[in-house]
């Protein structure tokens, strides 16, 4: 086991334990992306990733830098019109794991990628959603992945642009204060947080701090979350990243440190 | 109010210069939809209308990219409808940013979706529909936020589904492999949404590297995504969508969309990329010689042919 690795290659290492052969993933930008790509060529050679570029089933054989990249395209198993993807592969219930971050989230896992401030005057304007909110409701599990600090896991997001178990924002929706079931919603919504610290569960729907990286204490945790942090009454501590895995992401992945950086 | 009938577009050569379509297609306060996802997006388009000084434009793209950015800082648009708005695995769009955030001394309006609703706009668009139903949104604010995503009741199982209206822009720049001089469209690799554009679109310009017969498009039909009968112009524009990419042709310039950072960070450096690359060219062939060989060596697409299929009966 390596004892020399950054917190970004250990989340995406991390990450990507949680994708299992076979299944069916819709890959984001970002870590998301290196994380399914590393599972690929590690444990999972037959992870079927769906990009919502419109590429099904692709075999990148370089890091892709967008989410379109030609390489997502060439020996892929098909491509569809991004109609297709929105559609029929993901309102149509086929996609089993989805993959998202941001720059808030709170304890429901509520995600926010829209503005941070006021909506019609924010001090940054983010990207917004792109395709972020209809994962979050269709994916059968979510998978989150962010970097701990107060600013981004906050007691309310400025803004819900992806929803998670209940509805809790600065600005409440005139749908009310709903939660994923009150909603019907055909996901089961975010189920892990993988951080830069270590990994948190969700129990009837609230982040619970359930894993600790090597080197990593809970009051270190503790001290860069927004809200007082549930903690599990026993915290794994997570294996160092695995050299090969470390070799791939440096060497294979992402040479140019671009997610890695 | 939503019916509509088309009368087919039927010319025998629509071919002009990009010049001359612009020229004769776009203009002032249209709502604009330049498409492409990652793929096929047509730069040279964009450039051409900056040169032309056309404003007052609402922008409709599901990623604005650095397309529509550029458009921005060169004040196009009055108003920008979209679903994210960034550089894809690099970060922000800066023009965007400076005209809409707190400190802005100019703002952009901004009608904002996801990716699935403006899919789903551009499908009830092409249809003829006034609008489309969708799972999605709630929990999300989204809803507080955009007064045009509201819910119905389906009249079958009472399941309440969010609805968004039908988007049938002014005019439409769909760029491609291949076409044939009425403007029957080839497409491969990445589609993004070109074939809902070209239905739901007034007028369309298909810009194509290259221009070849209809006998050669007719071998292989399946390929066609976008029918000349939609068509107003078609123009031959080879290289039109650097930095972009055209599968099969040239790779995306990764590079460019990382080191574009630094550049549109800065208005003077902003500014000064717009003066050489766009006002300091007369058309796309002077932007692909001031880029020089080096594009080509770089960019140009390594061979990797299929296997042709059996038409036969």
């Amino acid at each position: 086991m390596a004892t020399n690795w950054t917190s970004s290659e250990m989340m995406a290492v991390r990450a990507s334990q949680e994708l299992k052969d076979n299944e069916i993933v819709f890959v984001g930008i970002g870590l998301p992306n290196l994380a399914c790509n590393l599972a690929r060529v590690t444990h999972a050679p037959n992870l079927f990733m769906i990009y919502e570029s419109g590429a099904v089933g692709t075999v990148p054989t370089r890091v892709p830098v967008s989410i379109g990249d030609p390489t997502l395209v060439t020996d892929s198993l098909s491509i569809a019109s991004q109609a297709d993807i929105f559609q029929l592969y993901l309102q149509g219930g086929l996609i089993e794991v989805g993959f998202l971050g941001g720059a808030q989230v709170d304890r429901y896992g509520n995600i926010n990628t829209t503005v941070i401030g006021c909506y019609d005057n924010p001090s940054v304007r983010l990207p917004g959603s792109g395709g972020a909110c209809e994962i979050a409701i269709h994916s059968q599990r979510l998978l989150i992945i962010m970097r701990m600090s107060p600013k981004s896991f906050v007691e309310k997001c400025d803004y819900v642009t992806s929803p998670g178990h209940r509805m809790v924002a600065k600005h409440p929706s005139k749908l009310g204060q709903g939660t994923r079931k009150d909603w019907g919603h055909p996901g089961r919504g975010p189920v892990k947080v993988i951080t830069d610290l270590g990994v948190c569960d969700f129990v009837e729907g609230e982040m619970v701090l359930t894993e600790m990286y090597p080197g990593v204490t809970e009051a270190q945790v503790l001290s860069a979350c927004g809200w007082k942090l549930k903690i599990a009454d026993k915290i794994a501590l997570a294996e160092p990243p695995a050299e090969a895995s470390l070799k791939l992401l440096r060497e294979k992945l992402d040479p140019g440190k671009l997610f890695l950086g | 109010m939503f019916e509509r009938t088309r009368k087919a577009k039927i010319k025998d050569n629509k071919i002009c210069s990009m010049n001359e379509a612009v020229a004769e297609s776009i203009h002032p306060g249209d709502s604009l939809l330049i498409d492409g996802f990652t793929h096929l997006i047509c730069f040279a388009a964009a450039h051409e209308i900056i040169r032309q000084g056309i404003k007052n434009l609402v922008g409709i793209r599901l990623t604005p990219d650095l397309i529509y950015d550029q458009m921005l800082e060169a004040n196009c648009f009055k108003k920008l409808v979209f679903s994210w708005a960034g550089n894809p695995g690099v970060g922000s769009l800066h023009a965007l940013r400076r005209k809409s955030e707190k400190t802005s001394t100019t703002r952009v309006e901004l009608e904002e979706y996801t990716h699935f609703a403006m899919v789903a706009r551009l499908l009830a668009g092409s249809a003829n529909l006034p609008f489309m139903p969708l799972k999605n949104f709630k929990g999300s604010n989204i809803v507080d936020t955009n007064p045009d995503i509201r819910f119905i009741k389906c009249p079958y199982s009472g399941e309440e589904l969010a609805t968004v209206p039908a988007l049938n822009p002014d005019v439409a720049v769909v760029h491609c492999q291949r076409a044939d001089k009425m403007g029957n469209a080839q497409v491969w690799g990445l589609y993004g949404t070109q074939k809902e554009v070209a239905f739901a679109s007034s007028r369309v310009i298909v810009v194509a590297e290259e221009i070849v017969d209809t006998s050669l498009l007719r071998t292989d039909p399946n390929r066609t995504l976008v029918p000349g009968i939609l068509v107003d112009h078609v123009v031959h524009e080879p290289w039109g969508c650097h930095p972009s990419y055209v599968q099969g042709y040239y790779d995306r310039d990764n590079d460019f969309y990382v080191s574009w950072d630094k550049i549109s960070r800065d208005p003077k450096t902003y500014q000064d990329y717009l003066g050489e690359f766009v006002f300091g060219v007369k058309d796309r062939n002077g932007y692909v010689k001031k880029m020089g060989s080096n594009l080509v060596e770089r960019l140009k697409a390594k061979a990797r042919m299929c296997e042709g299929v059996d038409y036969g009966y």
